[in-house]
């Protein structure tokens, strides 16, 4: 891509030079109509809340279009990184960094309801309701994700704000920022933040 | 008969459609799939999912459970 295609306006370009720049052109034009099929868009995703509910639609909705064979990202910051801890750690954080460590859930399967949480009721009860409906939860969304060969981005703003060790996140993570986001969010016709 | 086969049933969306789609991966192009599934949504979203991907639904029984034969697009 991106190589010029230079015919010389005199009489001298041969036949064979006209035929193989025809053929670059063709080359190009087939590049760009495959660029423009559904199946090559990409889809990138802002996990900004940590509500499972909200979670749940937004990697569902990530695991069906890389089944679709889009490319997909999905960037977790704020809330939205409790989806991708592992495990909480406390040892070695400063007091503030603690306590924002007990504060939060303990992991994507202790997450709360953006609705009728009532205490951790409602995240039973919807764990309930889900299970019996087959439906499938946070953690299985994003092993299905890795494995689908989703993008997992963690914020690095958020990642030390939230005082959150790199090893308290799932293996497979990557690390980015604003700049890393938005390379992917603009080639994507879909994008969304949740 | 077809190439290869997935049972589905019992899963709800995204999962048939992901399951699909990693099994369709696994075959060469030309290859068939067939698919049995009982989630209600499966009919609307496997037409998506073909209309996207670019893959060949040859048949279609509606269900439950419903019933799909796909071939993988060859080129």
């Amino acid at each position: 891509m991106g190589s010029g295609i230079v015919v010389h306006s005199d009489q001298s370009a041969s036949m064979a030079q006209l035929q193989e720049a025809l053929a670059q052109v063709k080359t190009r034009l087939d590049l760009v109509e495959e660029a423009l099929q559904p199946r090559c868009q990409h889809v990138t995703i802002v996990a900004f809340s940590g509500d499972m509910d909200r979670l749940y639609a937004a990697l569902a909705i990530a695991t069906g279009a890389a089944a679709m064979g889009m490319k997909v990202s999905v960037f977790f910051t704020f809330w939205g990184l409790n989806a991708i801890r592992k495990r909480r750690v406390l040892k070695g954080k400063g007091l503030c960094q603690a306590l924002i460590s007990l504060l939060l859930p303990s992991g994507p399967h202790h997450l709360p309801t953006s609705r009728f949480n009532m205490l951790g009721i409602g995240p039973r009860f919807f764990g309930y309701l889900m299970r019996k409906g087959r439906l499938s939860n946070v953690p299985g969304l994003i092993e299905t994700a890795r494995q689908a060969g989703v993008r997992l981005v963690a914020c690095q703003n958020t990642v030390e704000l939230m005082g959150i060790r790199p090893d308290e996140l799932i293996e497979g993570i990557e690390f980015g920022g604003v700049a890393t986001y938005l390379m992917d969010a603009a080639r994507s016709k879909v994008s969304l933040f949740i | 008969m077809a190439d290869r086969h997935i049972d589905c049933k019992g899963l709800r969306c995204p999962m048939p459609i992901v399951k699909v789609g990693q099994a369709m991966n696994e075959l060469t192009p030309g290859q068939t799939l067939s698919v049995e599934a009982d989630d209600p949504v499966f009919g609307p979203d496997l037409a998506a999912w073909v209309e996207i991907t670019g893959n060949e639904l040859v048949e279609y029984h509606d269900g439950p459970p419903q019933r799909a034969l796909l071939r993988k697009r060859v080129k």
